[in-house]
């Protein structure tokens, strides 16, 4: 329910008590989104007292008399304009010349009510602007969600890409004051982990070059048939120097003949980011299990470890951009944290998703459902 | 576990792996026994067998405010062991509290708030004015 404040500015007093009753009564339901609005009445009688009014606070909706003793409607609005950029101001006029009409459009009306009006015009006109003000409202709060999400989505990024760079940062200085002692195996250890750690860095980088450029839509789309076995086993080999330093098996099972439509960039994406993890989160002897299948009109993909695993409070904002689990045996794991959040942003784009099912010290699995990409009649991709 | 060799004990509490790799190398190059905890349970099982003479706390571990209860913790033990908190968070996560003002250092229980990097020898001298007053 929402209460939209209507201030009537009129010099003739039946005038408004005649809108103050039409007022009362009404209620219009906003179709689509489910609100309510009423209309709370204010008036006055000169634009002068409006003024007053006004510049405590600017209503939603603005009824303006045009002809008004002293001071007339149009240099009341030209007058506050700048203060009332959210209100809606409704002409009422008894003279709708077409210049009349141009010099209150140009001061911000938005609609207009010609004298003599019965209730059912007035409640017309109402609708018409209450409709607009919530939508608007609307519009504003949903931008400034999306800011504040924008500017989240920043201040983590710039800490995340700060850490790398203040343990190079911390391990060079150590090195070049010789703060550590005598021993140059430490400092061979620490000239290594700068390495790792920027390395780790470029993997972010890389993260969030593929994920803004799957939000952005603006990447270029190749859809085709991609074999998936094939992608599979790519993906498969990236992993393979790490997986065999710690003696993880890979086994992909999946029919060659199997095939999806869509960009073989971001289905590689998907099992990347999939198999690294299973990986990364392994335990040493451990087993990554890669399973592709077509279920009717979608391929799902699953693929297991036998790791770490997690507890359902760990799972919860797993697919979130940033969200990593912190724990004793997660210590030391380096990773961007985007990478399922890359994987379920892809799997919308296939109006699929992503699921995972974990017992801690057990292991996870993580399934990913994609439909074929379909292509729309310009050739751009949906 | 009494110091008994005149060695000065210190715990490092952080759950960045090459920040504590680093400090600890360091500190144990400058004679120091070091404590090293990667989250603060491990902090807190360390603080129940010793009493280190002065203790760098990480704020925002396994979870965003660990810092603040393991400073609370220290304190609790022994009042009179410096803590000095390090942290990267304040400014740029939005998460804001970075205290500038002196009432809101005296309302963060820790002695000395330090932002990251931190310079080993700018800890040092944090360390050596701490123990002195």
């Amino acid at each position: 329910m929402q209460r939209l404040r209507t201030l009537v500015v009129d010099d003739e007093p039946h005038i408004r008590t005649a809108i103050e009753r039409t007022l009362e009564l009404l209620e219009f339901p906003i179709a689509d989104i489910e609100e309510t609005v009423t209309f709370g009445f204010e008036e006055a009688g000169s634009a002068e007292e409006a003024l007053e009014i006004i510049e405590a606070g600017a209503p939603e909706i603005l009824l303006l008399d045009l002809k008004l003793p002293g001071m007339s409607g149009l240099d009341l609005l030209e007058r506050v304009g700048p203060k009332m950029s959210e209100t809606l101001v409704i002409m009422i006029t008894a003279y709708a010349s077409i210049e009349t009409a141009v010099r209150a459009t140009k001061s911000g009306a938005y609609d207009f009510l010609a004298k003599p009006f019965t209730p059912e015009e007035l409640e017309h006109v109402l609708q018409k602007a209450s409709r607009h003000i919530v939508t608007a409202k609307q519009a504003r709060a949903l931008a400034a969600e999306q800011r504040q999400v924008r500017f989240q989505f920043l201040s983590v990024l710039a800490h995340e890409l700060k850490a790398p760079l203040n343990a190079i940062e911390g391990y060079l200085d150590t090195v070049i004051d010789r703060t550590a002692g005598d021993n140059p195996a430490v400092y061979e250890e620490m000239m290594r982990r700068c390495r790792t750690r920027a390395q780790y860095m470029r993997k972010l980088i890389i993260d969030l070059l593929d994920l803004t450029r799957i939000e952005s839509g603006k990447k270029k789309r190749e859809i085709t048939d991609v074999p998936v076995a094939a992608i599979a086993d790519l993906a498969k080999n990236t992993m393979l120097p790490e997986a065999e330093a710690r003696n993880i098996s890979i086994s992909v099972s999946c029919d060659p003949a199997l095939v999806l439509r869509g960009d073989p960039g971001e289905i590689e994406m998907v099992f990347n980011n999939l198999i690294s993890n299973a990986v990364k989160y392994n335990k040493d002897n451990g087993k990554v299990t890669v399973q592709c299948e077509r279920e009717g009109d979608c391929v799902v993909i699953a693929v297991s470890d036998t790791g770490i695993g997690m507890t359902e409070e760990e799972r919860a904002q797993l697919f979130e951009s940033f969200s990593r689990v912190k724990n004793d045996k997660t210590f030391g794991i380096l990773g961007s944290g985007l990478g399922l959040a890359i994987v379920k942003k892809v799997a919308t784009i296939y109006n699929g998703d992503a699921s995972v099912q974990s017992a801690p010290d057990e292991g996870s699995t993580f399934t990913v459902r994609l439909h074929d990409a379909k292509v729309d009649m310009d050739g751009a991709n949906m | 576990m009494e110091q008994t060799d005149g060695k000065r004990s210190i715990l490092l509490v952080d759950d960045d792996k090459d920040f504590l790799f680093q400090l600890k190398a360091q500190f144990e190059a400058a004679g120091y026994d070091v404590l090293d905890a990667h989250d603060g349970k491990k902090a807190v099982a360390l603080l129940a067998e010793n009493r280190p003479d002065v203790a760098v706390v990480d704020l925002m571990m396994e979870k965003a405010d660990m810092g603040f209860t393991l400073c609370y913790k220290i304190k609790k033990k022994d009042p009179t062991i410096p803590v000095i908190m390090v942290t990267s968070v304040t400014r740029e996560t939005g998460l804001d509290f970075d205290a500038t003002t002196k009432e809101e250092r005296s309302w963060i229980k820790a002695d000395a708030l330090l932002d990251k990097p931190v310079r080993f020898e700018q800890l040092q001298r944090t360390i050596a004015r701490l123990l002195k007053g």
